[in-house]
């Protein structure tokens, strides 16, 4: 392979003027965190690129780390020579021969940094592209709609050839943005709506509610086993959740409150516990995979009814988004498999026959008061348990793999 | 004299490598799971495949391919052509006269099934073979399957001429059986425009049992072998996760030793070659202009070839008469007829095949009990 380093360039980081710097930075950091199992790699870091030097590590191992980092919008295998044109040219060729399937047009545009090399940026790309057709079969020029285009940037430290670009997965580094509380069931949605958080440069924690013996080990184990596939984004490769023992709160309502409005009044709960925990771990907003109008919980009335409890604001990243949008997203981020494990979550016990479709939060209010839910709700929040779900130690198992190859 | 035994039968079998071995044992104890079960200690299984499958598609230069592992290169080889014939059998097919078993009996298969077949003559020159291809493709051509290196003779096909004529008709796939050349030859599927490739483990020094098929992506092949759907529903049956990863450890070893190791071998080809012509009566057949360093194949006149290979074998010393798939049947060599050499020859010739470790005393010895059992035998 002709390449020796990739080039990242930045996302919508370009553009945010003085918060650029800690972008840059959170970026840097994730980029490195990811490679770190390649100790050969190096770095190089200028005003707007940020160079990763291969050192003879294999660059598609290195490109597939690449596309777990938020934040990155593009990046190119790039070849290093010295300002000179005839080794331009011969790099250039070898570059393009290496393409397949071979592209049959190409454009050669040149960036001239080092304004000292004598030859400017047009004649540097004619001159290329002379040396490119003369020497391959089959290829054309073609300026406007090239299937390749061949970037070469004559910089003061040398000279670049690149083929092509690819694209990052764009939005923001995790962490740039904060922090956020993600409740998630084990269903489809909230492992989606944790990616799309991160996407944004949120910083997630995940809340769960846990109602043994209703819920078995196993449905505890398969949010884990989700949260393990979501870390793969988090800047640190590692998601903390919160287990909430949900089993005597769960109990009082199925017992005291009116079938059809459990479900309600259990939601309301939820949010409640979810405020307190966020408050004591210094979140400052909830997260859900809600999406409007799946199930009787999910209607506007409802939403409306529930949300009352909490002045939390409530992002709800999955909302207007299809069913099959988001199993499409989950099938991309390799959470789907896991979420369709049949296995009982505390949404799915108690469920009554017919669940109010629109509910009023006065009825809500009206019903609660019937019995003092006070200690529970603060029971369950007292009484988290916390675990950190962790990549790093399936990475070491990884690389335990790797040693075996 | 005490010598330890001297194994020059390479294209048949390898040892194991210790550290291939090695790798094999630990992906057993370690990651034994199900490769296709839900749970995390599957899951490690599975990455254990994935990266297994990543390495070897790297070493291939395979980048729009995906991997299926196999029992071997047989089932690789009958999984690629009748995976590819259309349901309805027919269409045509161009393959040569010098397969492996696995592909020539296949074709001959699908032809009683009303499939027709095209043979490349292999003993023209390749600009003349590359003409003959062009005229033989046909509007329902679907497959050209053609062998890297021969395994009788070491004789090297123009693949990568092969895969760009090819590769002008998109509806024609390209299969190469690469079993003797991977690790011993450059083989580079992207610039030799390859579809499939089929490839051994036991042939470089990896476990019998194990072979594979790279197949390019989106390639609808037919499943051989029906049942849970795994390798992509193309090749069901619980994978085998250690086999995987040790084949992906033979390739690595023998590929990062192949570019020395082609050194050494045309030495100790050119070696073997001058050795054998000062024996009276012996010709060497394996003299092409594309020749295999790792394999020579010559003829004794006067005796017999199965009789040579008997009476070295009393002193320890291993070689072939045929290809080892065949030399249970008393005919002559297809192989050798095809490529023009007379009954006689076809009958009666011995295969030497080497391996990266195979010494030039190795070779000395051989020569001396050669030369010694020729005499005796005469």
């Amino acid at each position: 392979m002709v390449y020796d380093r990739i080039l990242v360039r930045y996302g919508e980081l370009s553009i945010k003027g003085k918060n650029r710097k800690i972008f840059k930075n959170a970026l840097h950091r994730a980029i490195r965190f990811k490679l770190k199992p390649f100790a050969a790699l190096t770095f190089e870091i200028t005003r707007d690129r940020f160079y990763i030097i291969l050192n003879g590590v294999d660059a598609n191992v290195v490109s597939e780390k690449l596309n777990e980092v938020f934040g990155l919008q593009s990046y190119s295998l790039a070849a290093k020579t010295e300002n000179d044109i005839d080794a331009i040219k011969k790099l250039a060729l070898e570059v393009i021969t290496e393409q397949y399937p071979g592209p049959t047009t190409f454009k050669v545009e040149t960036k001239r940094a080092d304004k000292s090399f004598f030859m400017q940026s047009g004649d540097i790309s004619r001159s290329v592209g002379g040396h490119l057709l003369a020497n391959t079969h089959n290829l054309i020029v073609n300026v406007h709609q090239p299937d390749m285009i061949l970037n070469i940037e004559v910089r003061r430290e040398g000279s670049f050839v690149m083929a092509g670009r690819v694209k990052g997965l764009g939005g923001f580094p995790v962490g740039s943005s904060g922090k956020g509380l993600l409740m998630i069931s084990g269903g489809i949605d909230s492992p989606v709506a944790g990616y799309l958080l991160q996407k944004r440069g949120v910083e997630i924690e995940a809340i769960h509610f846990a109602s043994p013996p209703y819920t078995s080990e196993r449905s505890l184990q398969k949010v884990v086993d989700l949260l393990k596939k979501v870390a793969v984004y988090a800047a640190t490769g590692e998601i903390k959740l919160h287990i909430v023992p949900f089993t005597k709160l769960q109990e009082a309502i199925h017992q005291h409150m009116p079938d059809h409005y459990e479900m309600t009044i259990m939601r309301r709960m939820m949010y409640r516990i979810a405020e307190g925990v966020a408050k004591n771990h210094d979140i400052m907003v909830l997260a859900n995979g809600e999406s409007l109008g799946q199930v009787a919980s999910q209607t506007l009335a409802s939403m409306n009814a529930i949300n009352a409890v909490t002045a939390m604001p409530i992002i709800r990243p999955v909302a207007t988004y299809d069913k099959l949008e988001i199993i499409d997203v989950a099938q991309k981020i390799d959470t789907y498999e896991t979420s369709i494990l049949p296995f009982e979550d505390c949404c799915t016990i108690f469920v009554p026959k017919s669940p109010a479709t629109h509910p009023t939060q006065a009825l809500c209010e009206q019903y609660e008061a019937m019995v003092d839910f006070t200690d529970l709700i603060a029971d369950c929040i007292k009484q988290v348990e916390t675990r950190i779900i962790s990549i790093v130690e399936m990475e070491e198992t990884l690389a335990e793999i790797d040693a075996l190859l | 004299m005490e010598r330890e035994m001297v194994y020059l039968d390479h294209s048949a079998t390898t040892q194991v490598d210790e550290e291939v071995m090695d790798t094999y044992v630990r992906a057993n104890l370690n990651f034994w799971g199900n490769a296709s079960s839900l749970h995390n200690f599957g899951a490690l299984a599975e990455q254990v495949l994935i990266r297994s499958s990543r390495q070897m598609l790297t070493l291939l230069n395979a980048n729009d391919h995906q991997m299926i592992f196999t029992s071997g290169a047989t089932e690789s080889n009958n999984l690629a052509i009748k995976g590819l014939a259309p349901n309805h059998l027919r269409g045509h097919v161009i393959t040569t006269q010098i397969e492996h078993p696995s592909v020539y009996e296949v074709c001959l298969e699908l032809e009683k099934k009303g499939l027709q077949m095209s043979y490349l003559d292999v003993k023209q020159s390749v600009a003349e073979m590359i003409r003959q291809l062009e005229e033989m493709i046909r509007p329902d051509t679907f497959l050209v399957s053609c062998m890297h290196v021969n395994s009788e003779m070491g004789l090297v096909l123009p693949i990568e001429e092969i895969g760009k004529v090819v590769a002008k008709y998109p509806r024609v796939k390209f299969h190469v059986d690469a079993v003797q050349s991977v690790g011993k030859l450059p083989v580079d599927m992207a610039s030799s425009q390859i579809d499939l490739l089929s490839a051994s483990a036991h042939k470089i020094h990896g476990i019998k049992g194990m072979g594979c098929l790279v197949v390019r992506k989106g390639l609808r092949l037919l499943p051989q072998i029906a049942g849970g759907g795994q390798m992509d529903g193309l090749r069901s049956g619980t994978v085998h996760v250690a086999g995987a990863a040790s084949f992906a450890k033979a390739m690595r070893l023998v590929i990062e030793g192949q570019a020395e190791a082609f050194k050494r071998m045309q030495r100790l080809f050119d070696y073997t070659v001058k050795q054998l012509r000062h024996i009276e009566g012996v010709q060497v057949n394996s003299q092409f202009s594309c020749q295999s360093p790792y394999i020579v194949n010559f003829y004794v006149q006067g005796i017999r070839g199965e009789t040579l290979v008997h009476a070295l074998s009393e002193h320890d010393v291993y070689v072939s008469a045929k290809s080892a798939c065949s030399s249970k049947s008393k005919k002559a060599s297809y192989v050798l007829l095809a490529l023009g050499f007379d009954e006689q020859v076809a009958t009666e010739s011995l295969r030497v095949s080497f391996a990266q470790e195979t010494t030039l005393e190795e070779i000395d010895a051989f020569l001396e009990v050669l030369r010694e059992e020729v005499k005796r035998l005469r």
